[in-house]
């Protein structure tokens, strides 16, 4: 029996039924742009950079399942302007500082605006003022790299158990809370060998006294950026 | 002969690191002289920028005597490229934009131990800080962005290269950092 099969710019790609268009398409060795898409969680749909044209529809490929026949567009100009966009916003919304950031080399924030060849700032800076916290022992928390993708609030709640933490407000008000009463982390149960501690996509959570352990060049993205491993993987199996 | 290219570079609220890493394209710098002449830069130490075909300016800005020099580069040069992590987002120096300037100074020159004298300078001659450091895009138009902390000298190269040739630039993908 030949599997169902959909096109990506024109590219024949295969899938199992029930895999959405990133899944196939990362399963094929094709990489579509994505941020807070993680494996090991059900997708979210939140940060829209994976968004591509399905039959002429914009919808993110992270949630949307595969179907026999689709016509998708990933590649095109237009796309790219809007994810350039995208990243841009998040970028300006926050404080990122990348020279300064432990996360550097390893963030997928900025490999995509790299990888998007995103050169400029785009719009007038937000900088909004979100104090750190560094009560816990060995976690500190710089809220200011948030980009809100809810993968540390899933992770510390559906596997960690915990709850630790939580988004409060709407729209530009939106940002990460700590669930604690003082709403500091030490006042938590998190612990550094929570699923939570290994999620974020950007350099909000992190590990105390480990900061720029890996030089540059040898650092995770340095060695293998997210698309060469989407493209790697396609090429060994 | 064809005139040259006139170039003038700059630094405003940074660290110099740009104007290293430009000369970090080492010997290519004598090819570049063929075709390019150094205005108003501290190559050169010319004190004000006359016409010129391209403006480079490394760091924010965070006081009045940034926003001036800036407006000069963007009044005088055709092509104004923000050259560095500073000029696109504030860099560095911007991480003060979360405190109160006063609160900051007073903390540096008053409540610091070991100050000899807890005096606020406040010389005429000194050009008032700004509340917030702000990248360049925010204040003036930028015609290119070359980002990195310090931007490779490949990308200047790359980046010079293109313009002098007349090709819109474009930098290879390895030439484009935040960091
Ligand atoms: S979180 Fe990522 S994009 Fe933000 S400052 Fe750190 S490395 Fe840069
Ligand atoms: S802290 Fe990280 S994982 Fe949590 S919401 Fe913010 S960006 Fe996402």
């Amino acid at each position: 029996m030949t599997r169902p099969t959909f096109t990506l710019d024109g590219v024949a790609i295969s899938f199992d039924e029930g895999q959405t268009i990133i899944e196939a398409a990362r399963k094929a060795g094709v990489f579509i742009p994505f941020l807070c898409a993680h494996p090991e969680f059900p997708a979210h749909g939140s940060c829209r950079v994976c968004t591509v044209l399905v039959n002429g529809r914009a919808m993110a490929s992270c949630t949307t399942k595969a179907a026999d026949g689709q016509v998708v567009e990933s590649n095109t100009a237009a796309l790219t302007r809007d994810r350039q966009a995208l990243v841009q916003m998040l970028f300006v919304e926050g404080n990122h500082f990348c020279p300064g950031c432990e996360k550097s080399g390893a963030c997928t924030l900025q490999s995509l605006g790299k990888d998007l060849a995103v050169t400029s700032a785009g719009f007038a800076h937000e900088s909004p003022t979100r104090p750190v916290d560094a009560s816990h022992p060995d976690i500190l928390l710089d809220f200011n790299r948030c980009i809100l993708c809810e993968l540390c609030v899933r992770a510390s709640s559906d596997v960690d158990k915990k709850d630790v933490f939580a988004l409060s407000g709407r729209g530009l008000d939106k940002h990460l809370i700590v669930n604690a009463e003082s709403g500091r982390l030490a006042d938590t149960g998190m612990a550094t060998t929570d699923k939570a501690m290994s999620v974020c996509p950007v350099g909000v959570i992190l590990w105390k006294r480990r900061g720029f352990a890996d030089p540059i060049g040898k650092r995770p993205h340095d060695v293998e950026s997210p698309r060469q491993r989407v493209e790697g993987k396609g090429k060994t199996s | 002969m064809t005139a040259k290219v006139r170039v003038a570079t700059t630094s405003l609220a940074g660290c110099f690191g740009c104007h290293m890493s430009f000369l970090d394209i080492d010997e290519r710098i004598l090819p570049l002289l063929d075709k390019v002449t150094f205005d108003r830069s501290p190559l050169t130490d010319l004190k004000h920028a006359g016409p010129c075909d391209v403006g480079l300016v490394e760091g924010g800005v965070c006081n009045e005597d940034n926003l001036h020099v800036l407006r000069e580069f963007r009044k005088q040069c055709k092509v104004l490229v923000a050259v560095g992590a500073c000029a696109i987002n504030g860099g560095l120096p911007a991480q003060r934009n979360q405190f109160d300037v006063g609160d900051l100074l007073r903390h540096v020159y008053f409540e610091e131990p070991g100050l000899t004298r807890r005096v606020v300078p406040d010389d005429p001659e000194l050009p008032a800080l700004f509340d917030k450091v702000r990248p360049i895009h925010e204040l003036v138009k930028v015609d290119y962005f070359l980002p990195g902390c310090p931007p490779p000298a490949d990308a200047f190269w790359a980046f010079l290269s293109d313009l002098l040739e007349g090709r819109d630039p474009r930098l290879p993908p390895g030439a484009i950092r935040y960091d």
